[in-house]
């Protein structure tokens, strides 16, 4: 079926500095009608296919129409969904909906583990697509969502700039964004606000995530891999170079999908804000991930809290905190995918929210510590170690010192 | 009204009403506020003022200070 497909180019978002080329040159019409005033829709969305198209085609191209149908089915729903809920507000339609928005995902994430090998529904970017039309379901029994148009709806979740990895939008903000035009003076600041974070990203991406994720995280690991299955003090170089480069990586495409996201006229969330400088667990996740972290407060953690506590399901609202805590974090593991290791990393960050809140009553309640730089640094010393440790258990080194037989892969 | 709010935040956070004397302070800037005193916080604005918040509504820059509070919730009151 259409392998005329698997001979064409390949470009991965962001993956080259001449990609940057072609898409700028693509963008100019665009940008040019912004600066006056204009949105040329039909062009964004045929620059945007154009450029999707060919991050899907090539050897992977069975992953376009996985993509087609996936969109064509979540819109279904949330269309349907929506035109119910201005009738009608039933819990059990509404468990329903959400269900089978998250049916496609939950068959991708538990295939390789349940039937051995990745699903066929799957492709690049799923899990971000996933969030953007739960997350439009439940605004939409919450009744903030007030018009869904099925145009809008489909170039929210296949909005260019961030469709494989982020960050992860609301319709409500995406869609107010996309119908008004920027006044001039605020397309300019945008402007000025996409220039320096594409040369943060190209320095993060190209430059420092060259030596750790081409050079020096690769050395560690062979290095670590030569006394398998035992440790060593190579694994401590695994864990801070893997810590560098996932972050100097996933950061720098965040600028970029920010940036060219700001160029369109479309004001996406930031995603990353120093994360490494934060003192305290709960502050790292403020900071790290930003619009997939409030995705899980916003929709998972508070959402149960509000409903543990309107049914009065817990006696002591620290219990509370800390069982909510506990689910978010470990949903957001099992999202990462089914293995030992991201559902132990969730873990790990569930107990460290608990214990960080836990230490935060006690520190108030029985002595009074002054904040002072001294005590901000080995606060941030700490959670920064902890941080870097759960990053060792997440990369899925640990699996392979541990429990693949060399030779075998 | 201001003076029950800031009782509310009082009762959601554990700490004194008078922490919360300045109507113009971020709640979210030094953590006063966090998701899990929010969500109480939300629930009892619910019942002491008899108005719906869904959590959706909640929009953090929205709702940061004592003062936007009072705001939105006229707004609600009146809707």
């Amino acid at each position: 079926m259409l392998t005329w497909m698997q001979d064409l180019p390949n470009f991965t978002a962001y993956g080259t500095p001449t990609y940057f080329i072609y898409l700028l040159v693509a963008l100019l019409p665009l940008g040019i009608g912004l600066y006056f005033g204009k949105r040329f829709s039909w062009y964004e969305a045929l620059v945007s296919f154009v450029f999707i198209f060919l991050m899907f085609d090539g050897q992977s191209y069975q992953q376009a129409f996985s993509l087609v149908a996936y969109i064509i089915y979540q819109t279904v729903i949330v269309i349907s969904y929506f035109h119910y809920r201005q009738k009608q507000n039933a819990s059990a339609i509404f468990y329903l909906a959400v269900f089978l928005s998250l049916l496609p995902i939950i068959i991708v994430k538990f295939s390789p583990a349940m039937v051995g090998h990745n699903s066929l529904l799957g492709f690049l970017g799923i899990s971000y697509l996933t969030f953007r039309a739960a997350g439009t379901i439940i605004e939409t029994r919450d009744g903030v969502v007030k018009d869904l148009n099925w145009w809008k709806f489909v170039r929210f979740m296949a909005f260019m700039p961030t469709i494989t990895s982020g960050p992860i939008d609301r319709y409500r903000r995406f869609a107010k964004d996309y119908q008004q035009v920027p006044s001039r003076e605020k397309y300019l600041d945008l402007v000025a606000k996409a220039v320096p974070y594409l040369f943060i990203g190209f320095v993060y991406e190209f430059v420092i995530d060259y030596f750790f994720g081409q050079l020096w995280y690769p050395f560690m690991v062979k290095q670590a891999l030569l006394s398998a299955p035992h440790l060593s003090w190579w694994v401590v170089g695994v864990a801070y170079t893997y810590a560098g480069h996932l972050y100097f990586n996933f950061a720098g495409y965040s600028f970029f999908a920010v940036a060219i996201s700001y160029l369109m006229g479309v004001q996406t969330p930031i995603n990353f804000n120093k994360p490494f400088l934060a003192k305290n667990i709960k502050e790292f996740w403020n900071r790290w991930h930003m619009t997939l972290s409030f995705w899980f407060r916003d929709y998972i953690f508070m959402r149960f809290v509000f409903m543990a506590t309107k049914k009065k399901w817990f006696k002591n609202r620290n219990v509370l905190s800390s069982v909510a805590y506990m689910l978010n974090m470990m949903v957001m593991g099992f999202w990462h995918g089914v293995t030992w290791y991201y559902i132990l990393y969730g873990f790990m960050h569930g107990l460290a929210l608990v214990v960080n809140d836990w230490w935060l009553r006690y520190k108030r309640k029985h002595f009074k510590i002054k904040s002072t730089k001294w005590t901000k640094f080995v606060a941030g010393f700490i959670t920064f170690n902890f941080v870097v440790l759960s990053f060792l258990v997440f990369c899925g080194f640990l699996d392979k010192l541990w429990f693949v037989v060399p030779g075998h892969h | 009204m201001q003076a029950q709010i800031q009782e509310l935040l009082a009762q959601a956070t554990g700490r004194d009403a008078a922490d919360f004397a300045d109507v113009t302070m971020d709640l979210y800037a030094d953590g006063m506020l966090d998701s899990m005193a929010t969500v109480q916080f939300l629930l009892s604005l619910q019942d002491e003022f008899d108005i719906q918040v869904p959590v959706s509504e909640f929009d953090r820059d929205a709702w940061n200070t004592v003062e936007k509070i009072e705001a939105r919730v006229k707004e609600l009151q009146n809707d």
